[in-house]
């Protein structure tokens, strides 16, 4: 609008001052149209900061850690005894821990999120899946805090009321309500994955006279076996990271060992008792907290990257 | 001479029926198991803290009689948290979003924020309570206070917000932002004043989500060095302060001293979860009643 008054108004002026004109007036705006994108690249870089926030302080931390102790030291030896006049900083205990209750969830978790995606995907019709699965996934909107009250005080002293020898904090109960825990995680996933296996290899199973649970696990389950195997995958390394559940229920006893009715300490549980316990700053007990946490880091990371190489490298293109 | 028995066939036939039928109610079984699971969760804690929440619980200050204690101060807590942690996801993660969905060209590096962003939202969550410890806390020496805490539970939901946004922004149809520029938008307009207001019920709703995940974290805040028993409310973001599922943690690990704290855990419980409830209402609302349908 102001150019064209401008140029009604003086007629005389050369074209070229029009552009010149107009070019001054659009340059603000074009300086503002390029920084927006380098503002918000600078949003975006924020995450890459804090992945190498994370490895930098880990990893400077931690040769503190391995300059005082050995590192065939920290990871063969079943001793762990941070606090005791003579120290050892063995990881093995906390493996075993970490291990254990893994499997256990993994136990639960496994079988019943399978089951449930089966059924999710094969049997439910619409209508009872889209009421189902909301449903489920209310079970991971549930904080962990909440799962390791409960595993605390109900399923503990149920455990006991069964099995006497069961400890009063013991690795086997957190193990189970963490399977329950991630049931929704594999559940999701799987059914996620069993639903883009296209209806017409159904189809074909049905027509040769199969049932549906033997189109299930015959031609269903085959199909889709990558995405099944990457939500186990992913189960496992969210397993391995949770620590309330683990930090309440099955207390802090550092003892390699495999029996689920004993008192285990988890990776994660170590890391909160160290951490909220006072450990001056530069004493080697403070630093054994990094090289753990590098140890679960590098242990999540890696599972991570294995789900998602086996969600691709084994999909069936359709 | 018979090449078929019949009878063969017919029991063979109904074994497989049978067995089809069996398992899938076994199937629907393990579905539901986790259901009970949470049901016996609920009625549980309601049943065992619910008689004790009353006009002091909710109100007062922290104490170590039972009788007495209040969790005003854990609820002030969570809610100075929640500020800090939208005022720092909601801009970093529809900024970021934005970027990547709207302005980045695919190529190494967008690849390489997006594969990282996945990665980060797979890092226990107790990891980036350490990274708080040693860069908020110490380094940086904010203390164990709420900007402390804040900052450490952004970080840990800022992938989740990331990662709705940009689905909310790929799922504003190209051919509004195309009218718009054919009007003669530069581009930031366009992004401004149509692509942004389209996507954002499902933004809002993502950001909420995350919030409400970020308000049940406890294994950072425990790093944090956050204390169990504080008897002021905070007040600032450069306040010490304590959180609900902190009280819950304490309360919980004290319950073999004195039961009644177990009591008292279960009823932070049902407030905790009350508040989960409402922040889920509201992300529900806000997608049912603005989100547009293309």
């Amino acid at each position: 609008m102001t150019t064209k008054n401008v140029s009604v108004n003086t007629a005389n002026l050369s074209t070229k001052q029009l552009m010149n004109e107009k070019k001054s007036a659009a340059s603000i705006k074009n300086v503002f149209e390029k920084m927006v994108p380098a503002v918000l690249f600078l949003f975006a870089a924020v995450s890459v900061l804090t992945t190498i926030a994370i490895l930098y302080t880990l990893i400077t931390e931690a040769i503190h850690f391995f300059q005082r102790v050995s590192f065939t030291e920290f990871f063969t030896s079943t001793n762990l005894k941070p606090l005791s006049q003579n120290p050892s900083f063995g990881l093995l205990p906390l493996l075993s821990g970490t291990l254990l209750s893994t499997i256990i969830a993994m136990v639960v978790a496994g079988p019943i999120g399978l089951m449930a995606a089966i059924y999710l995907s094969e049997y439910a019709s619409d209508r009872v899946r889209k009421l189902l699965k909301p449903m489920l996934e209310l079970l991971a909107g549930i904080p962990t805090i909440v799962y390791g009250f409960f595993a605390f005080t109900f399923v503990t002293p149920l455990l006991r009321s069964i099995w006497p020898e069961i400890e009063l904090t013991n690795i086997l109960s957190p193990g189970l309500v963490m399977g329950i825990m991630i049931i929704p995680m594999v559940a999701s996933l799987s059914e996620d994955a069993m639903n883009s296996v296209p209806n017409t290899m159904r189809e074909g199973a049905y027509g040769l006279g199969a049932t549906k649970l033997e189109t299930a696990i015959k031609v269903v389950i085959p199909a889709a076996i990558s995405g099944i195997v990457a939500s186990f995958v992913l189960a496992i390394s969210r397993a391995i990271g949770e620590t309330m559940i683990v930090t309440i229920a099955s207390g802090s006893t550092k003892n390699f060992s495999f029996d689920v009715t004993e008192s285990m300490q988890t990776m994660t549980a170590y890391i909160v008792e160290v951490s909220s316990g006072d450990a001056a700053a530069g004493t080697t007990v403070y630093y054994s907290i990094y090289a753990v946490a590098l140890t679960l880091f590098t242990m999540t990371f890696l599972m991570n990257l294995l789900a998602k190489k086996i969600a691709r490298r084994f999909r069936e293109e359709y | 001479m018979q090449y078929i028995d019949r009878l063969q066939v017919r029991k063979r036939i109904n074994f497989r029926l049978r067995l089809n039928s069996i398992l899938k109610y076994v199937f629907l079984g393990a579905t539901l198991s986790g259901l009970v699971v949470l049901a016996i969760l609920l009625i549980r804690t309601v049943s065992q803290g619910f008689a004790w929440i009353d006009w002091n619980f909710i109100t007062g200050h922290l104490s170590m009689d039972p009788e007495k204690a209040g969790i005003m101060g854990a609820i002030l807590g969570t809610f100075w948290l929640m500020l800090v942690v939208v005022f720092f996801t909601l801009f970093l993660g529809m900024g970021a979003a934005i970027y990547l969905e709207l302005y980045a060209k695919k190529g190494r590096i967008h690849s390489l924020i997006q594969t990282n962003i996945a990665n980060l939202a797979g890092v226990p969550s107790i990891v980036y309570g350490i990274l708080g410890l040693t860069v908020f806390v110490r380094l940086m020496d904010f203390g164990s206070t709420v900007l402390a805490g804040g900052l450490t539970l952004s970080l840990l939901v800022l992938p989740i917000v990331i990662v709705s946004s940009q689905e909310a922004l790929r799922a504003v149809p190209q051919t509004l932002g195309e009218a718009s520029y054919g009007l003669g938008a530069s581009k930031w307009q366009t992004i401004k004043s149509i692509i942004l207001p389209t996507a954002l019920p499902s933004i809002l709703t993502g950001s909420i989500l995350a919030l409400s995940r970020a308000i049940g974290e406890t294994a950072p805040l425990v790093v944090l060095g956050i204390p169990a028993l504080l008897i002021p409310f905070p007040g600032g973001f450069m306040d010490r302060f304590t959180a609900l599922p902190m009280q819950i943690y304490y309360w919980t690990l004290d319950a073999a001293l004195v039961e009644e704290y177990a009591n008292l855990a279960a009823a932070s419980i049902i407030i905790l979860l009350l508040m989960l409830f409402i922040l889920n209402s509201i992300a529900i609302y806000i997608r049912n009643k603005f989100q547009h349908r293309f």
